[in-house]
Order: structure tokens, then C-alpha cells, then sequence
């Protein structure tokens, strides 16, 4: 269990993480998600006491880092896949860290075993691929068989192969009633391995739930609708006692009904439709709403301020909910 | 508390496993003995050519050590890198993670690698000493004469102190380069040139390398230079002030900066 009150980094007049509050729980998967620079990196250095926080404090199952006697048997952690020593072999890397925490030798093999880097345990970190270098990291993190692990965008350089294997340790250290804590800008990476999730926006929590709730609110269908006769086609949805969003570009968008009804219903109204067809909003688009107003490098273009080309009601109706229970839950209120 | 023997077999391990650390510690000894020696020879043969005052104070002690003016930046190289290289890899932050007491951190490396380079200066004031008086000729001196073995003694002190030194500078500096650039400059250069400017003497005598290396005249005023205001050991003193300031300065960025 990892606990974050308050935590706040300030670096000069920036603001990296801002009152940071949440909880990390044991045998599962959570997912720490948010866009470049939203504080995740800043978030899981201070977790490690590698930063110090300006203010709030996190406490490992009640401790503070600096507390624990060999932290290596308590947390393991992949910030990234540079922080070895290149010129030093895997196997001695691995070994001067075992040692600082008294950590028999015979581990060293066996996690890089596990990592599958046995046969270049002899071989300088520095002529590693990024892969490879991801997978010793993974390998120092697992060193003491701690109970918590932290891992920093872990899929990044990894083929498939590699994403596939890196996904299932991860569950199964979940499995096994291990705290695991994952950082990822990618939303769909998070759906495959996360049962839980924690959002951050420019070092703000945005939500705190569940990924099936997660799943549940943000990937419903809907029904996009166009037509020369918006105006008609309108007051019809309404007398059917339907919800209808008006989108941009004669555009219509339905929740709760079905293709072959809302079909149906403008024949019988003889209304000509343009376009019927069935929608159905990603998770990414989700997150990529909820983060919309907190991301910090936005790309340069005409519309660079305008949201993602999603359906905008979604992102709202989150953020409203969010809103009401940011610190909370995230769930409906 | 991490356990400090633990701690200090980590760095030891850290040192042996990098090839770096042992080159240039090669490096340092090599480089000292040879240039002594062959400095030795020359003034062996040509001692008669010397001037006057320089043969009145003829030190043979001291010129086995001529060696350290170059040898000692090979020093500097392992000091610097022991520490830079954590931070030049991004070992820093697995290390800390995994020490996060980082005051038993810093001085368990400092520790080790202070121990090491400490025992390669005394062997390599030795092993100098020995090949120059041999190439000395008439010259020489002996092991057994009034304070000549406080001199290679002290030799072998000055060059590990030089180490550490460097050490506390890198810490404080976070960098390899940036640390290398100040101080080999510093000591092959700065050092020198202001020790011979008239006006800049009085204070240049007060640096870390000039004060420390009073310690290997056995000839007060040897070479015909500079009196100081202090002896052998008041000049090594002095340089052991500065590798304290250096090493708590370090001590004081590491804890405070973010890794």
C-alpha cells in the first residue's frame, strides 16, 4: 500500500505535482495515467525520496522511504532504462545492488533469468538496445522480491513480444497480492493490464477509479445522425423522448437508441438522413477528453486549441462527475 | 538504517567491476613512478650544471616524487569519476533508491574509493622513492635518514588526499566533466603558475595541492623555494582541511538537490 497526502512539487514557479492525494493497493494492477509532464516521472521519484516533495509526504505501508531498512526487499523500481552503469556488466550492476541491501547472490541469476538476459549477463549494459536495457531494469526492480513495484512507462522501447511479457508479469505480480504501480500516457496500454486508475493533468488528480467503472462511463455507443431537415429531425427525437446533442456541421448525436430504430423512426416521419451510422467513443478519445485542458506541450496547428474530434458529451459528462469527486472515488455522484 | 558493511561491500564491488577505476589508478602510478624516475637520472647527470642554490638544497627525497606533478592528475581522474559516473549514468537514482541514506552513501564510497587510492599513493611514493634514489647515483639519500621516511610517507598521503578531494568536488559539482574541467586546469596550471607570480605566492601557497605537497621536502626550503609559513605537516593539515570542506560540501548537495 503506497499513500500520497498532499503532495505538491513546486520547481521555482512551475508547479510538477499539486496536491497530489491517493492510495496504492496491494494485488492489483493501477495504472498511473496522464499526458507528458503531467508529474507522473516527478511523482514516482518522490515515492523513492529521489526528489523531495515541497510539500505532502508519501508513506510506504505507513513508512517513509528513508525509514526502510534495505528498501530493495520493500519496493523495486523501473524509472528508466538508463540508470545503470554502462561500462559495468549486467551481472555486476545487479550485484553491487544486491549487496547494498543484503540480498543473497543467487538472486542476481535468478532475476535475470526472469528478464530472459542470462545469456548476456556478462556482457556491458552500454551496448544494450533499449529493450534490453528496460528488461534489466525490470531485473534490478525484481532484485529483493519486494511487495510493492513501481514501474515508469515500461512498454517504452519494448517490441511485442516484450509489451506481451511485460504485461503478463505484471498481472501475475498483481496476482500474488503485489502492489503494482504502472505509469503510461497511453490509454489503451492501461486498459489491457490496469484494474484500477489514477489520472493526473498538470500534476492535478482527475480521477481515482476503477477501470471497469472507467470502461463503463467512457466507452458507451451512440448514434450520429445527419440530415437536410435537422430542424424536423429534432423535434421528432424529442417527441420520442430522446437526448440529442447537437455536434457542429449538422450533426446529431444520440444516446440510448439504436441504428434500426432511429432509422425507422425518420421513415416514418419521411425525413431524408444523410448519414446514420453507429458510433462508439474510445477510451483514448476518453482520456484524451478528460486531459484535454491540462495538457502542457500541445502540437501547433489551426486547431490546436480546439478539443480532440471526439464526442465532446462524453468528456463533459466525465468532467462533471469528476468534478463533483475528484479526490473521491471518480464514480457517479 | 541500510547496514554500512553492506553498503561498503556494494562500492567495492562498484569499483572493481569498472574499468575506468582501475585504469586510471594504474594510470596514477605508472605515470609517477616513471616521470620520477627518469627526472632521477636526469639530475643525476647533470648535477653539476645546477645552480648553485639549488644544489646547496639539493633534496633527493623530493625529486623522487617529481613524478606527482603529472601523476596526480590521474588522481584527480579517479576521483572525479567515481562519483561523476553515477551521475553521468543515471546510476545516482538506483543507488539512492536503494540507499536512500545518503549520508551512509556518500561516505561509504568515499570510504572505499579514499582507502584504495590512499594505498595506491603509498605505494606508489614507495616503489618512486626506491627506483630514484637508485637512479640517483651519488646523490641519494636513504630511507633511514632524518625525516625522509615522514616525506615518502606523506607522498603516498598527499596523492590519496588529492583523490578525495576530488571526490568531494564531484559530489558537489554532479558532474564529470564540469568537475574535470575546473580541477585539472586547476591543478596543472592555475596551481602552478600563481605559485610562481610574486603577488599571488602568499595565497596560492594556501592551496590544497602546494600546502599538501610540503610535506615531501626533507630539505626545509628544497629547490631553492619558497619558505611557507608552516611545516611538513601544517601544509598536509591544510589539505586535509580542504578535502573535509570539499566532502561536506558534497555531503550537503547531495542531500538537499533532487537526484
Amino acid at each position: 500500500m503506497i499513500e500520497l497526502d498532499g503532495l505538491t512539487k513546486r520547481f521555482g514557479n512551475k508547479v510538477a505535482v499539486d496536491r497530489l492525494s491517493c492510495r496504492v493497493r496491494p494485488g492489483m494492477v493501477t495504472g498511473f495515467l496522464g499526458p507528458n509532464g503531467a508529474g507522473k516521472s516527478t511523482t514516482m521519484r518522490m515515492m523513492l525520496d529521489l526528489d523531495n516533495p515541497t510539500s505532502g509526504s508519501v508513506r510506504i505501508d505507513g513508512k517513509h522511504y528513508r525509514e526502510l531498512e534495505e528498501p530493495l526487499k520493500y519496493i523495486g523500481a523501473l524509472l528508466d532504462a538508463k540508470s545503470m552503469h554502462g561500462g559495468r556488466s549486467a551481472y555486476n550492476n545487479l550485484l553491487c545492488l544486491a549487496q547494498s541491501n543484503r540480498i543473497p547472490e543467487s538472486r542476481v541469476a535468478e532475476v535475470l533469468d526472469t528478464v530472459g538476459l542470462t545469456a548476456v549477463a556478462k556482457k556491458k549494459s552500454k551496448g544494450f538496445s533499449l529493450g534490453m536495457g528496460q528488461r534489466l531494469g525490470i531485473a534490478a526492480a525484481l532484485l529483493g522480491d519486494p511487495q510493492v513495484l513501481l514501474f515508469d512507462e515500461p512498454v517504452n522501447g519494448l517490441d511485442p513480444e516484450g509489451i506481451h511479457w511485460i504485461r503478463n508479469l505484471m498481472k501475475t505480480l498483481a496476482s500474488e497480492g503485489r502492489t503494482i504501480f504502472v505509469s503510461s500516457h497511453l490509454m489503451s496500454e492501461m486498459a489491457l493490464t490496469a484494474d484500477h486508475l489514477i489520472v493526473i493533468g498538470q500534476g492535478r488528480l482527475l480521477a481515482d477509479t476503477s477501470m471497469a467503472d472507467f470502461i463503463h462511463q467512457n466507452s458507451r455507443s451512440y448514434v450520429r445522425l445527419r440530415s437536410p431537415q435537422q430542424e424536423r429531425l429534432r423535434d421528432v427525437l424529442h417527441e420520442a423522448g430522446l437526448i440529442v446533442v447537437e455536434t457542429g456541421g449538422g450533426t446529431l448525436e444520440i444516446d440510448g437508441a439504436t441504428t434500426e430504430a432511429l432509422g425507422e423512426l425518420a421513415a416514418q416521419h419521411q425525413i431524408v438522413l444523410h448519414e446514420l451510422s453507429a458510433q462508439r467513443a474510445s477510451l483514448e478519445e476518453a482520456f484524451m477528453q478528460m486531459t484535454a485542458d491540462s495538457v502542457e506541450y500541445h502540437a501547433h496547428s489551426d486547431h490546436a486549441s480546439a478539443p480532440p474530434p471526439a464526442g465532446p458529451q462524453w468528456g463533459e459528462q466525465w468532467n462533471r462527475q469528476s468534478g463533483g469527486g475528484a479526490a473521491g472515488s471518480g464514480k457517479e455522484v | 538504517m541500510a547496514s554500512v558493511p553492506a553498503v561498503l561491500t556494494s562500492e567495492w564491488t562498484k569499483i572493481r567491476t569498472v574499468s575506468s577505476t582501475v585504469w586510471t589508478l594504474i594510470s596514477a602510478f605508472v605515470v609517477t613512478v616513471a616521470m620520477s624516475a627518469a627526472l632521477c637520472a636526469l639530475m643525476n647527470s647533470q648535477f653539476d650544471d645546477l645552480p648553485v642554490a639549488e644544489r646547496a638544497t639539493f633534496d633527493p627525497t623530493l625529486i623522487s616524487f617529481s613524478g606527482m606533478v603529472l601523476g596526480q592528475l590521474a588522481m584527480v581522474v579517479f576521483g572525479v569519476l567515481v562519483v561523476g559516473t553515477e551521475y553521468s549514468s543515471g546510476m545516482i537514482r538506483t543507488s539512492l533508491a536503494a540507499v536512500p541514506q545518503r549520508g551512509s552513501f556518500l561516505f561509504s564510497k568515499v570510504a572505499v574509493a579514499g582507502v584504495l587510492a590512499l594505498v595506491v599513493g603509498i605505494a606508489t611514493s614507495f616503489v618512486s622513492f626506491f627506483l630514484g634514489q637508485a637512479l640517483l647515483g651519488d646523490h641519494h639519500t636513504d630511507i633511514g635518514a632524518d625525516n625522509v621516511l615522514r616525506a615518502v610517507v606523506g607522498g603516498g598521503l598527499y596523492m590519496g588526499l588529492i583523490g578525495i578531494f576530488s571526490m568531494g568536488v564531484a559530489t558537489m559539482l554532479r558532474s564529470s566533466m564540469l568537475s574535470l574541467g575546473i580541477l585539472m586546469p586547476f591543478f596543472f596550471l592555475v596551481s602552478q603558475i600563481l605559485s610562481a607570480v610574486p603577488g599571488a605566492k602568499k595565497v596560492a601557497r594556501y592551496f590544497p595541492d602546494q600546502a599538501g605537497s610540503k610535506i615531501m621536502q626533507v630539505v626545509p626550503d628544497a629547490m631553492n623555494s619558497d619558505p611557507a609559513p608552516y611545516g611538513p605537516w601544517g601544509g598536509l593539515g591544510i589539505l586535509v582541511a580542504w578535502v573535509a570542506a570539499a566532502l561536506i560540501g558534497g555531503y550537503v548537495v547531495l542531500k538537499k538537490r533532487d537526484a
